[in-house]
């Protein structure tokens, strides 16, 4: 029954934009095949971006891009199953020495390839956006600051109309990048009121929690008086804080959070390919709180094949055309031209084996 | 209850006593009566509410293009593309789930209800229901390192999820399947050995055909229970947008798996006066996708009614 | 069935086994052994799981607690392995038990309603939604339990703190967003629902029309015919089909993930956030980012709940065996 089913509608589907008029003609690499990854779900939008981008420059590819999350992506990148990955994390060391192994000669290729602010978000009728210091965002989502009015909020705000209403704390449920990089924004700007280390799990027991992004921005259009953090480019209509960096009150836009990355020093001590950054949350007028997340590479594949997919994947989502993309299917900071030109060096080097 | 048949017009009597039992008596079966016809409508308060939300938020996202498109080359707020890789997938896997279940099930319950005696046979009974509590995600887990042994670390194909699922399908199979077989009546199997009709046999022809009604039911049920599996497609099948008709090659998309992926994507990135932009694509995909998934699903029902129709023996 | 009009009892007591096996011979010795043998692959199967579950489940088993709450991300500080499956193991039975307590009454009416009420005609259209339903996949279900029942049961769920508050399930702070287990185990229930139903209605049409038809004739009322014959006769498929019911809800994963803001309490508060979490939804949402011994101590966890489920089916055992039986119409 199945099978009549599938057989009678295979004649009928197809891919969309099957046509060979396309933009084709563009590639010169003129390359074929399958390339399978995965990794950070934060990057899924933006993949999916790219892997459009890519295929529709090379209709003979197909890259496929596994959500399954950073640490599997990491652990499969080192296991050599995903020839490229996405992770929110660089990898420590003991990752590397791995990686390394498994990827031999010329060693890893890691960039920050996707980079996206972080908004906080909350749901508060008539409000639109807030000035919260970082204290103060420190203090409401550790559950010492628990109603709307507080002096805290109050002091920052004082042309909003700001209810008694208790604050109702959502967070991600799931371990996820986003919740890591928020809470290392909140442990290195105000160390003494978070005091949590920061992972990829909420520290905090008994608060309102919600799976992915799409989830924590659904439970928190639900109730009132909510918060939570989340990308950016999803929270829909909830109010957006104006986070303070210094004495002023930065919004969200892409290109401050970009600039995050760009005033951050490189980590040192590390291989040519390998670019992993050290954030630096103060810098004036920039927007403190980002994700960023990496691609990770070998320097050399086995299979040529292989080699050259990565080399022409990862070329095209630091291309102009990529970055414009990414940017506007997924909200993401398009890489300044400076970085790129930093980057696009070690994934020119790309080859295969031998 | 007893009814004094002595008198000339008993008859009536008796009548008259069994349709007027004693109020109490009568009383309790209305309120029952009321409260079995209360509990089917609460029932269908959820299920209705559940259908309703499906079809009203899919039914205008399910069109021709959507049905016979992939969403190869589709991000963003592009409204194009559609399920059909999902669809394809999701019946190429389900249907190898199902050739590898339902023998291996229906053999399972015919060796525990006609040979099962003994120490296997209790074994096979406990460990049946204990296989029925396998998470789903375990299932997935399991195949992939199955596979993996095989052909490596990065192996993702269509017939991992079917073993997969198949994990989680057996059990199901053979737990009602077996309750189904051990309802036909042992006088049937005695008159087929008394005329000389060799046990195999009797089996086939005899109780299967008495049991194919609630056989199918049990098949479809499996069928239900593992067309929705999501987790252990994830890991075991991997994802793609593009068009996939080989299980033994490559990953698919199936249509549980795109149902949660497009949920969890959230709201799209809509510039300003960007022409071709739905901000709310995934959402929409999602309930078109549940819609066709609930629909194929409903296709496979009436096809085993008809079969059922066709083949069950006419005592009822 | 046929049993109305069934055949006089054979002269001699039949001794089946006995017999049919004289007569094995060709096909059916060949027949017996592919039944055997897939009774047998079943056990393979199985033991292929279990053996892969506590290989997988083993290092995280014999770490040091130190190890443990270094590598897995939820694990709380100076606590024994058991302390940390505990509030799983305590989530998931809440939520599956309060499901199956919701479910199976009202799986067994609509079964009634549908094998013994409902007029005829209608009974097997009915029937047939109800089939329909179990199709539907839970991330089906947790697509509306997030956007239709939540926010429909919010108010339900204060009014219920508000006036039964005293009574420990219904304790604590509501939550706003009505994302608790309470909302879960409704999801849960309906999830199961059509499952016993179907089971059920099978069994309760199999009652042999003798049994009812003498019931009725002894001027039973529907109801005392449906208690005298109906039944007793499905007692043992109506605890079958609620333990198929028991063993989805137990590991029932994608409605719990998302709907549930979990928690990792020992808390029968199911109006309030962040109480419990099940161990099947713990799995799916950590797993992904997991890697090293979290992942062997989420494979614990899975251990856990197949240890469940086995001792679940014991007791459903323990309680079919009291009527041990081959049903069929002796």
């Amino acid at each position: 029954m199945v099978g009549a089913l599938a057989l009678s509608l295979a004649a009928c589907g197809s891919d969309p934009g099957a046509d060979p008029s396309g933009e084709g003609s563009e590639s010169a690499l003129d390359l074929s095949g399958e390339l399978n990854g995965g990794g950070a779900s934060s990057q899924e939008s933006a993949m999916e971006a790219w892997r459009a981008g890519f295929q529709s420059q090379n209709p003979d590819v197909t890259v496929n891009y596994d959500p399954v999350g950073s640490g599997g992506g990491r652990e499969s990148f080192i296991s050599g199953a995903f020839p490229f990955a996405g992770s929110d994390a660089a990898l420590d060391d003991e990752e590397m020495a791995d990686a390394e192994a498994q990827c031999g000669e010329g060693g890893v290729v890691e960039y920050p390839g996707y980079i996206s602010p972080v908004a906080v978000a909350f749901n508060l009728e008539g409000i639109d956006t807030l000035n919260l210091t970082p204290e103060a965002i420190a203090g409401i989502f550790a559950g010492e600051i628990t109603a709307w009015d507080d002096e805290a909020i109050a002091a920052d705000n004082p042309d909003a109309d700001l209810p008694s209403t208790d604050i109702t704390v959502v967070h991600r449920s799931d371990d996820s990048g986003t919740t890591e990089n928020f809470q290392e924004y909140l442990n290195t700007v105000v160390p003494d009121v978070w005091t949590w280390e920061p992972e990829g799990i909420w520290p905090i027991e008994g608060q309102e929690s919600a799976q992915g992004t799409s989830g924590v921005v659904s439970a928190a259009q639900a109730g009132e008086g909510t918060i939570t953090y989340a990308d950016a480019s999803q929270i829909a209509d909830l109010g957006t804080a104006h986070v303070g960096v210094g004495d002023e009150f930065v919004e969200y836009t892409p290109e401050a959070a970009a600039a995050v990355v760009e005033g951050s020093p490189r980590v040192e001590g590390t291989s040519d390919h390998v670019f992993a950054y050290d954030l630096k949350r103060d810098i004036a007028g920039t927007y403190p709180i980002v994700l960023v997340s990496y691609h990770l590479a070998c320097a050399t594949y086995e299979d040529a094949a292989t080699a050259d997919l990565v080399k022409g994947f990862y070329s095209y989502i630091l291309s102009d055309e990529g970055q414009a993309a990414a940017a506007d299917s997924a909200g993401s900071a398009p890489l300044s031209s400076e970085l790129r030109d930093q980057f696009l060096p070690s994934v020119e080097a790309i080859t295969a084996a031998g | 209850m007893s009814a004094d048949t002595s008198t000339l017009d008993a008859t009536e009597r008796t009548r008259a006593l069994l349709t007027t039992a004693e109020p109490r008596r009568r009383r309790t079966d209305r309120i029952m009566a009321a409260l079995i016809w209360f509990a089917f409508l609460l029932a269908m308060v959820p299920l209705v509410s559940l259908l309703w939300t499906v079809l009203f938020n899919g039914a205008g996202r399910v069109t021709i293009d959507f049905l016979s498109y992939s969403m190869r080359g589709i991000f963003g707020g592009d409204p194009g593309g559609g399920i059909y890789h999902a669809v394809m997938g999701t019946l190429i896997i389900t249907g190898c789930a199902t050739l590898i279940s339902v023998p291996i099930g229906i053999l399972v319950a015919i060796y525990l209800v006609e040979y099962g005696r003994g120490p296997l046979a209790r074994a096979v009974t406990f460990f049946v229901d204990v296989m029925t509590g396998i998470p789903s995600i375990v299932a997935g887990l399991f195949a992939v390192s199955l596979f993996t042994i095989f052909f490596g670390a990065g192996a993702r194909f269509g017939i991992i999820g079917a073993v997969a699922l198949s994990v989680l399908m057996i059990p199901v199979v053979v737990r009602s399947c077996e309750e189904m077989l051990k309802l036909v009546p042992n006088e049937l199997r005695e008159a087929s050995y008394a005329l000389g009709v060799p046990k195999w046999l009797t089996i086939i022809r005899v109780v299967l055909r008495t049991a194919v009604a609630g056989l199918t039911t049990s098949v479809l049920l499996a069928i239900a229970r593992v067309i929705g599996e999501t987790a252990p497609l994830l890991v075991a099948v991997g994802v793609t947008d593009s068009i996939n008709f080989d299980p033994s090659e490559g990953r698919m998309m199936t249509l549980p798996v795109f149902i949660y992926r497009q949920y969890s994507q959230g709201l799209a990135t809509c510039r300003e006066g960007q022409a071709n932009c739905v901000a709310d694509i995934a959402i929409q995909n999602a309930w078109g996708a549940a819609l066709t998934l609930i629909v194929i699903v409903m296709l496979l029902n009436v096809a085993g009614r008809l079969v059922n129709r066709w083949f069950a023996p006419k005592t009822r | 069935m046929t049993t109305t009009d069934s055949p006089p009892a054979p002269v001699a007591p039949v001794r089946r086994r006995r017999s049919s096996g004289d007569t094995e011979r060709g096909f059916s010795r060949t027949f017996r052994w592919i039944a055997t043998g897939s009774g047998a692959l079943i056990l393979a199967t199985l033991a292929a799981v279990a053996l892969f579950l506590i290989v997988r489940a083993w290092p995280a088993m014999t770490a040091s607690e130190a190890e443990l709450a270094d590598a897995v991300p939820r694990y709380p500080d100076d606590t024994s392995f058991l302390a940390y499956v505990g509030p799983l193991v305590f989530g998931t039975l809440l939520a599956a038990v309060l499901a199956l307590l919701m479910a199976t009454p009202v799986a067994m009416g609509i079964a009634l309603f549908i094998s013994h009420y409902a007029p005829r005609r209608l009974a097997q259209i009915l029937g047939y939604l109800v089939d329909l339903l179990a199709a539907i996949p839970s991330v089906v279900y947790g697509l509306w339990g997030v956007a239709v029942l939540a926010p429909a049961v919010a108010p339900v769920w204060t009014w219920l703190n508000e006036w039964f508050g005293w009574f420990p399930l219904f304790a604590g702070n509501v939550s706003p967003t009505a994302r608790t287990l309470a909302t879960v185990s409704v999801v849960l229930a309906v999830m199961i629902l059509p499952i016993i139903t179907a089971v059920s209605r099978e069994v309760f049409l199999q009652t042999p029309k003798l049994h009812e038809e003498a019931a009725l004739a002894l001027g039973a009322t529907r109801w005392e015919m449906v208690r005298t014959a109906v039944l007793p006769f499905g007692q043992s498929g109506v605890i079958s089909a609620a333990m198929l019911g028991l063993g989805r809800a137990l590991g029932e994963t994608m409605a719990v993930l998302m709907i549930l803001s979990p928690g990792f309490l020992y808390s029968f508060k199911i109006l309030q956030a962040a109480q419990q979490q099940t161990i099947a939804a713990y799995i799916a949402l950590d797993f992904p980012e997991a890697s090293g011994l979290a992942v062997n101590a989420l494979i614990a966890t899975g251990l856990a709940l197949f240890v469940i489920t086995l001792a679940v089916n014991m007791a459903a055992r323990a309680i079919v065996a009291r009527r041990k039986d081959f049903s069929g119409a002796n």
